[in-house]
C-alpha cells in the first residue's frame, strides 16, 4: 500500500528550501538574475500548490520549477545575446532544445539531464542542486538519457 | 545560504497581494504575550495565545488549504486595531472575520457574544438564552472555549452566574487582565 503523505503548509516547504533554491539559481542564472527568478519560482510553486496530489519529493518539484524559470528567463534574453551564434550556426542553444525533449521525464531525471547537457553543470553541482550524491545525479542523468533514447526509437 | 531579508519580505508580500494564499499569518507582541494572527482572503480566522507556529500552520492548512505562509501585510489592520485595544484606545473591532469553518451552533453563540459590549460582562446562561437554547449553558461554554478569534470576539467577557471567572481558553490570568484593561473588576 502507498503511504499517504499529507501536503505540508507552504511555509514549511519555503522555510526548508528557500536558501538552497536561491543558491541553485545563483549558480545557473548568475547573481543579478537570481533574485527575480527566486520570486518567480516560489510564486509559481504557490500557484500550482493546490493541484499537487502527493507530497513525495517536493524538493525535486521545487528544483524543477526553478530550472524551468531559469530556462524561461534565459530564453527571454536569448535573441539579443545569441544573434551572432544564430547567424553562424543557425542553432538553438542546447538548453532550449532540451526543454522540449525532456518534457515528461520524471522531475529528477529531467533536472539532471537539463543541468548536465543543457547548462553543462558538473555532476557535483547537480548533486548539490538535487540534494543527492554525485553518483545518484549521474545515474538520474543517464537514466533520463536512456529513457529519451527509448522514446526516440519508438 | 540564507535568503536576504528584503528578498524574503518581498516574496511574502507578493504572495499575499497576488492572491496566492489560503491563509496568511503573523506573530505580534501584546501585554498578554505573543499572539498569532491569521487571515484568509475573507477575513481574520485565528487569534491564538502562546502559539506554536508549526502546529498552528498544520491546523490552518487542514482547515483552509495548504497555501499557508507567514506574511504580515494582510494582517496590518488587525495588528493595529489590537494594539489600539491593548493601549485602551479602542473599544470595538472593525475587522472582517472568516468564521466559515465554524459549525452552526458555535457560530450562533459567537454572533451573540459579539454583542456583549466593551467593559460589560455576560453569563453562559444569558448567552444560551440569547441563542434560544436556555438550557445549553454548558454547550455555550464549550463553544466559547473553541472561539477561534479570542479578544476580537470577547469570550473573556463571559463569566459564571455568580460572577466568578469560571474558565478561559487562554488561561484565567489572561481573562482577568483583559477584563481589568476594560475596567471590570470581579470578586
Amino acid at each position: 500500500m502507498m503511504e499517504v503523505v499529507p501536503i505540508p503548509p507552504f511555509e514549511r516547504l519555503y522555510a526548508r528550501h528557500a536558501g538552497e533554491v536561491l543558491a541553485y539559481l545563483e549558480r545557473i542564472t548568475g547573481r543579478e538574475r537570481a533574485e527575480d527568478c527566486f520570486q518567480e519560482t516560489f510564486l509559481r510553486a504557490l500557484a500550482a500548490y493546490p493541484r499537487l496530489t502527493s507530497a513525495r519529493n517536493l524538493r525535486g518539484w521545487l528544483f524543477t520549477i526553478a530550472t524551468r524559470v531559469a530556462i524561461d528567463e534565459r530564453r527571454r534574453r536569448m535573441p539579443a545575446e545569441t544573434l551572432p551564434e544564430i547567424a553562424v550556426g543557425n542553432r538553438r542553444p542546447p538548453y532550449a532544445e532540451l526543454e522540449h525533449l525532456t518534457d515528461g521525464l520524471p522531475p529528477t531525471e529531467r533536472a539532471a539531464v537539463v543541468l548536465r547537457y543543457g547548462y553543462d553543470l558538473p555532476y557535483a553541482d547537480i548533486a548539490a542542486a538535487l540534494g543527492s550524491s554525485e553518483e545518484a545525479a549521474r545515474q538520474a542523468a543517464s537514466s533520463g538519457v536512456r529513457r529519451l533514447r527509448g522514446r526516440s526509437i519508438a | 545560504m540564507t535568503v536576504p531579508v528584503q528578498l524574503d519580505a518581498e516574496f511574502r508580500r507578493r504572495a499575499a497581494t497576488e492572491g496566492l494564499l489560503d491563509v496568511a499569518y503573523t506573530l505580534t507582541d501584546s501585554p498578554v504575550g505573543t499572539l498569532l494572527l491569521a487571515a484568509t482572503p475573507a477575513g481574520l480566522c485565528r487569534v491564538s495565545f502562546d502559539p506554536d507556529p508549526e502546529a498552528e500552520a498544520d491546523a490552518l492548512a487542514r482547515r483552509f488549504g495548504a497555501r499557508v505562509l507567514r506574511s504580515s501585510s494582510p494582517l496590518e489592520q488587525a495588528r493595529r486595531e489590537l494594539d489600539e485595544y491593548f493601549e485602551g484606545r479602542r473599544r470595538a473591532f472593525d475587522l472582517a472575520l472568516d468564521l466559515g469553518s465554524v459549525p452552526g451552533f458555535q457560530r450562533e453563540v459567537l454572533r451573540a457574544l459579539a454583542r456583549v459590549p466593551y467593559g460589560a460582562t455576560s453569563t453562559y446562561g444569558a448567552l444560551a438564552a440569547a441563542v434560544d437554547r436556555p438550557r445549553a449553558a454548558r454547550a455555550v461554554g464549550g463553544a466559547l472555549n473553541r472561539n477561534p478569534v479570542p479578544v476580537v470576539l470577547p469570550c473573556h467577557r463571559v463569566v459564571g452566574a455568580n460572577g466568578t471567572l469560571v474558565g478561559y481558553g487562554g488561561g484565567l490570568d489572561r481573562k482577568r487582565a483583559l477584563l481589568a484593561l476594560e475596567g471590570v473588576t470581579l470578586a
